[in-house]
């Protein structure tokens, strides 16, 4: 794993326990006490991630937010300072560069938080939509930042220990500077679990101390370590697309459900024109979510069959750890995409049945 | 990490206790720790004849498929059936409750060819 970066909490990884596999070019923890156990820990507690390999783009300059607005799908103009959006860089032709979520930090400065796969991919999209005249700025920020996400029902309490009650007066989508050891901490109450919780871009050289510092300050909740594999359960669970699996550069975001972040009413914007007619015309496919009524699980690449027809193949699946069946993400003709539609998992050779269900799987009980 | 000394293994990571001309068959501690929390198995029906290193079944934790392949040849005579609702008894107790199959031997020589248990250990030691 010689050429893969690091981030600065490997090590603490390691003493962890925690099995490390190579991701998107990095060494990166993929489970710690199970997944099964650190997923629950999220849906009851808290968890944190070390999610450092994700990559952050700064836009800043008097047109930061004509370039942003042009580059992206959602409308950043909704934004106020300290509010941050989910939204789509996409190509002409309307498929998906990435998903981000878009920080406004000030007027003249904003940030985009991308997949650590597609980090260089972006930059280099980015910049070549970058036009003389357009006063703004691109700068890689990725490796001025470590992420740590803290997720859970038990989060905010734990970062309320460590911000003197600063964190939870963050709403939900905003985000503040604190400063925690000695430096000046982005904390964004968003994440990627279905649960509250927070984001907190730090200097990497701190890294290592709020880590040990929120795992300490959790105890008495229940944290714990949380590795990509109960990332990828708990993000499922609540059909929130992986960029690589459920969407890339061959699907649109209406093909993929993501309409709404695509705000036609706004000023041009890359891949308007083409989504516009989608729009009028109807997609071919959507990506729906298939509980499976038998026994299997479904995985990415498994065909899908209707009426012994192949309609499709699953773009994510796994065991839902909170409902104890298998799940799956689907890109499905309009006309079978229905509730209630049923439809053959193809698992080894054998037809399982699955049904169409609304999103998310997984829904909070209060 | 366990290795009974009274079971045989392969370097698949399954392993054999044999009592008579029967042979109870489970994956090791090894292998329930690399695959994770098991939560689904497929196995065949009893009476299905299996062949030595053919895959006679599959194992799946939350992220990964792995097959299940057979040390020795015969036919099963019994499948734990707990595991169908229970797979965890696996990664708890790989080598009691957690057993897998049951199969009457058709060969006993084949036990011959897999590792004993210090012999096992020392490949783990070596793949590890």
């Amino acid at each position: 794993m010689s050429n893969l970066r690091k981030t600065p909490l490997l090590e603490i990884h390691k003493s962890l326990g925690a099995r490390i596999v190579p991701f998107a070019g990095w060494e990166m923890p993929v489970q710690y006490s199970g997944v099964m156990d650190e997923h629950k820990a999220v849906r009851e507690a808290a968890g944190l991630f070390d999610v450092s390999h994700m990559g952050e783009i700064e836009v800043k300059g008097e047109g930061a937010l004509d370039f942003v607005q042009l580059i992206t799908t959602n409308d950043a103009s909704k934004l106020s300072s300290g509010e941050a959006q989910y939204s789509l860089i996409c190509y002409p032709d309307g498929g998906i560069v990435d998903d981000t979520l878009v920080y406004k930090i000030s007027d003249d400065k904003y940030m985009l938080c991308v997949n650590a796969s597609n980090v260089s991919k972006d930059l280099n999209w980015i910049r070549e939509q970058l036009k003389s005249g357009m006063d703004a700025e691109v700068r890689d920020l990725s490796d001025s930042y470590a992420l740590l996400a803290l997720q859970g029902p038990k989060a905010s309490d734990i970062l309320d220990l460590l911000t003197g009650g600063c964190a939870s007066k963050i709403k939900t989508f905003s985000f503040g500077f604190i400063t925690l050891f000695g430096e000046n901490a982005m904390v964004s109450r968003t994440g990627y679990t279905g649960e509250d919780g927070f984001e907190i871009f730090i200097a990497p050289e701190k890294a290592a101390e709020l880590w040990r510092a929120l795992m300490e300050k959790g105890e008495q909740f229940g944290i714990k370590p949380i590795g990509l594999g109960a990332r990828d359960t708990l993000r499922l669970e609540m059909k929130y697309t992986l960029y690589g699996n459920d969407i890339d550069a061959h699907t649109t975001p209406l093909d993929a459900n993501l309409g709404w972040v695509v705000k036609f009413e706004k000023n041009n914007f890359i891949g308007k024109d083409v989504l516009c007619r989608q729009k009028e015309e109807g997609t071919k496919k959507k990506l729906i979510s298939l509980a499976v009524e038998g026994r299997g699980i479904p995985r990415p690449g498994y065909e899908i069959c209707k009426e012994g027809k192949k309609v499709g193949r699953v773009t994510s699946g796994t065991m839902s750890p909170s409902l104890g069946i298998g799940i799956a993400m689907a890109y499905l003709e309009p006309d079978i995409c229905e509730p209630g539609t049923t439809v053959d998992i193809m698992i080894r050779d054998k037809a399982v049945m699955a049904k169409v269900v609304r999103a998310p799987f997984y829904k909070k009980t209060k | 990490m366990e290795f009974p000394a009274e079971c045989k293994y392969t370097k698949e990571h399954e392993w054999v206790r044999v009592e008579g001309d029967m042979a109870e068959i489970g994956i090791t501690d090894y292998a329930q720790d690399s695959l994770g929390d098991i939560v689904f198995l497929e196995l065949p029906e009893t009476g299905t004849e299996i062949k030595r290193e053919d895959s006679f079944g599959v194992v799946e934790s939350v992220k990964a498929v792995s097959d299940l392949y057979a040390p020795i040849s015969g036919t099963i005579e019994e499948t734990n059936e707990p595991l169908a609702d229970t797979p965890e008894l696996i990664n708890e107790h790989p080598y009691s409750d957690g057993w897998i199959i049951k199969i009457k031997m058709n060969n006993p020589s084949e036990l011959d060819t897999l590792l004993d248990a210090k012999a096992y250990e020392a490949y783990i030691k070596e793949i590890a």
